[in-house]
C-alpha cells in the first residue's frame, strides 16, 4: 500500500517534475550563477563572488526602502484584498436578483491585463482630470478640504496602489465562489435545526470550510504582492521621493535601465529567500487554523 | 427557505445587500464606461479634461473607430493564432495541473510537504531574472518564432494551479478516496471517475484563469515571436501604440474588443458557480 502511494506520487507528478527539468532549471541555474557576478547583457560576466551581495546590505540605502514600500503595501494589500472579495463572494452566493450581472460587474477589471490597469488607474488618480478627483470633489469643496494628490503625494502614493488593488477583487471572489460550492448543504440545515443565526452560520460553517481557499488566497496574494511590478512600471515609477519604489521595480531598473544583470540577480534570490521564508512560516502556522475535511 | 424569512430585520437586510452591491458594482464597471466613452471619442476630445459627469457621453459619437481597427490589422489572423494558443494551453493546464496536485493531496509520502515547497519556490523568483536565461534556452533549441514556448510549458503543470486544486481536493472527504482503494480502483482511476467530476467548480475557475493570461499575455509573444503573422491579438493591437501615434482612441476600441470576449466568456461560464451542484448525491 505504501509502495503503491510512493510510486503513484511520482507518477502524478511527473509532469511538473519533467517540465521543471527541461524549462526552469536552466534558467533559475543561470540566474543564481549570475548573481555572483559583474554583468552588463553586452560584454561577457566577470566572477565577483559575493560582491552584490555586500554592495546590497552596505552600499544602496534604495534597498532597505524598497523592501519597507514593498513591505507596506504586502501587509495592507493582501488582508483587505483577500477579506473583500470574501464579503463579496458571500453576498453574491446568496438569493439575490440578477446575480450574472452582478458577478460579472465585479468580476469585469480582472479581465485587464496588469498593463492596461497602470494606464487606466494613472488617470483615474491625476489630480487634476481623472475619475477620482471628480467624483470626490464636490464633496471636498463643501468641506473645504484639499483635493489629494494621489499618486504625487508620497503619503497617499502607497494606499492608491492598495486601492487599485482593492478594484481586482473579482479574482478572489471567483475562487471563493467555487470554494463555497464545496460547502455542504447540509451543514447548514444543521446549523438552521440548531437555531444558528447568519453570522453563527458563517463563524461556525462557512468559514472553518473554506479555510483552504483563504489560505490559498493568503498565500499567493502575498507571493504576488511581493513581485509587484507592472503597474508600479506604468502608474509611477519611482515615485516622489521614492514613495512607491517597489522592489521589483527597482529589480527591473538594475536589470534593464542600468543593465546591471548580476546585481538584478542577487536582488530576486534575496527576495526569493525571504518570500520562501514567510511561507513555510504560514505553512506551519496553517496547522492551527485550516481545516482540510480529507486530511487524515 | 427559512433562513430568509426573518421578517423586519430581513427585509432591512435585503435593502443593505442591493445598496452595498449598487455602490461596489457601479465602483466596479466605472473605469469600463470610461474605456468605452473613450473609443467612441474623436482623438480630440480624448485629451480634454472631463469636469462634470454628464461630460461622460461623447459630444460626437464616433463608431467607426471600431471599423478602422478590423481594417488597419489582419484582425482575424491574430485572433485565430490566440485561439490556437489558448486551447492547448487551457487543456493542458487543467490536465497537468489537477494530476500534480491529486499526489499532494491523496498519497501519503513523508517528504510530501518538501516536495511541494518546491514548486511553489518556482513562483517566488522574479520572472525579470529569467527573461534573458529562458529566451537563451528557447533560442538554443530553436523554438523562437513558433508557438512552442507558449504553449508546450502549460502541459507540465504550472505552480499556482498546482496549489490552487490541491486546496480544493483537500476539501473532498477522505473516505471517498479509501473506500475506491478497497474496491480495487486504482489512482487514475480514482482521479478521473470520482475526484475530477467532484470539482468541477475547481476546473472552470482554473480554465476562467488559464484563458484569460493567455488571451492577455503581452510579454510571452513579445519576446519569443518575431514574424507579424504569428502575432497573436494583445500583440497586433497594442502595436497601436508605436505604429499610428496618438491614435489613443483606436487603441481605446482595441482593447474594449479584446476584453468583450473574455467579459462574455465569464458571462456564460458563471453559472458552474452555484452552490449545490458541486457535491450532489454526497450528503451523509
Amino acid at each position: 500500500m505504501a509502495l503503491q502511494e510512493r510510486r503513484d506520487f511520482w507518477l502524478f507528478l511527473s509532469p511538473w517534475i519533467i517540465g521543471f527539468i527541461l524549462f526552469s532549471f536552466g534558467p533559475i541555474l543561470a540566474s543564481f550563477a549570475m548573481s555572483f557576478t559583474d554583468y552588463s547583457i553586452f560584454k561577457s560576466p566577470r566572477w565577483i563572488g559575493l560582491g552584490n551581495y555586500r554592495e546590497m546590505l552596505v552600499d544602496d540605502p534604495l534597498i532597505l526602502k524598497a523592501l519597507w514600500n514593498t513591505f507596506f503595501y504586502t501587509f495592507l494589500a493582501v488582508p483587505l484584498h483577500t477579506a473583500a472579495s470574501l464579503a463579496v463572494a458571500l453576498l453574491l452566493n446568496k438569493k439575490v436578483k440578477g446575480i450574472p450581472i452582478w458577478r460579472t460587474f465585479f468580476y469585469l477589471p480582472c479581465v485587464v491585463s496588469g498593463i492596461a490597469m497602470g494606464v487606466l488607474w494613472r488617470w483615474i488618480f491625476n489630480p487634476e482630470i481623472g475619475l477620482a478627483n471628480t467624483i470626490l470633489g464636490p464633496f471636498l469643496d463643501i468641506l473645504r478640504l484639499p483635493h489629494p494628490q494621489w499618486l504625487l503625494d508620497p503619503v497617499l502614493a502607497k494606499p492608491a496602489y492598495v486601492l487599485m488593488n482593492l478594484w481586482s477583487l473579482g479574482g478572489g471572489m471567483i475562487i471563493f465562489l467555487a470554494g463555497l460550492q464545496g460547502v455542504p448543504e447540509h451543514l447548514y440545515e444543521a446549523a438552521d435545526i440548531d437555531g444558528a443565526g447568519r453570522w453563527a452560520q458563517f463563524r461556525h460553517v462557512t468559514f472553518p470550510m473554506i479555510t483552504p481557499v483563504v489560505f490559498f488566497q493568503l498565500t499567493m496574494g502575498l507571493i504576488g504582492s511581493f513581485q509587484i511590478f507592472a503597474q508600479a512600471y506604468v502608474m509611477s515609477g519611482r515615485g516622489i521621493d521614492n514613495s512607491t519604489l517597489f522592489y521589483v521595480y527597482y529589480l527591473f531598473e538594475q536589470a534593464f535601465r542600468y543593465f546591471r544583470m548580476g546585481y538584478a540577480s542577487a536582488m530576486a534570490w534575496v527576495l526569493f529567500a525571504g518570500i520562501l521564508a514567510v511561507t513555510v512560516l504560514k505553512f506551519k502556522l496553517a496547522k492551527r487554523w485550516v481545516y482540510y475535511e480529507g486530511a487524515e | 427557505m427559512m433562513r430568509h424569512g426573518r421578517g423586519f430585520k430581513s427585509v432591512a437586510g435585503r435593502v443593505a445587500t442591493y445598496v452595498v452591491l449598487v455602490v461596489l458594482g457601479l465602483a466596479s464597471i466605472l473605469p469600463f464606461i470610461w474605456l468605452v466613452r473613450s473609443s467612441l471619442c474623436s482623438d480630440k476630445e480624448i485629451m480634454l479634461p472631463v469636469t462634470k459627469l454628464s461630460g461622460i457621453v461623447p459630444s460626437e459619437m464616433h463608431p467607426e473607430n471600431y471599423v478602422r481597427v478590423f481594417q488597419s490589422v489582419p484582425f482575424w489572423r491574430y485572433l485565430f493564432n490566440t485561439s490556437f494558443i489558448i486551447v492547448f494551453v487551457v487543456t493542458g493546464t487543467v490536465l497537468s495541473s489537477s494530476l500534480c496536485a491529486y499526489a499532494f493531496a491523496f498519497c501519503r509520502v513523508p517528504y510530501r510537504n518538501l516536495v511541494f515547497y518546491g514548486v511553489l519556490a518556482t513562483l517566488m523568483l522574479p520572472g525579470v531574472v529569467m527573461i534573458i536565461p529562458t529566451f537563451i534556452l528557447f533560442r538554443t533549441i530553436g523554438w523562437i518564432d513558433t508557438f512552442k514556448p507558449l504553449i508546450l510549458p502549460a502541459f507540465f503543470g504550472q505552480a499556482f494551479f498546482i496549489f490552487l486544486f490541491r486546496q480544493f481536493f483537500l476539501s473532498l472527504p477522505r473516505e471517498l478516496v479509501e473506500a475506491a482503494r478497497i474496491d480495487g480502483a486504482s489512482a487514475l482511476q480514482i482521479y478521473w471517475r470520482i475526484i475530477m467530476p467532484l470539482t468541477r467548480p475547481a476546473i472552470v475557475t482554473v480554465a476562467l484563469f488559464a484563458f484569460t493570461m493567455t488571451w492577455n499575455d503581452f510579454m510571452g509573444p513579445l519576446i519569443y515571436l518575431n514574424s507579424q503573422e504569428n502575432w497573436t491579438l494583445q500583440l497586433g493591437l497594442q502595436s497601436f501604440q508605436g505604429q499610428i501615434s496618438n491614435e489613443w482612441s483606436l487603441l481605446m476600441a482595441a482593447t474594449v474588443i479584446t476584453v468583450l470576449p473574455l467579459i462574455l466568456l465569464f458571462l456564460f461560464l458563471q453559472r458552474y458557480f452555484i452552490r449545490g451542484i458541486a457535491l450532489t448525491g454526497l450528503k451523509g
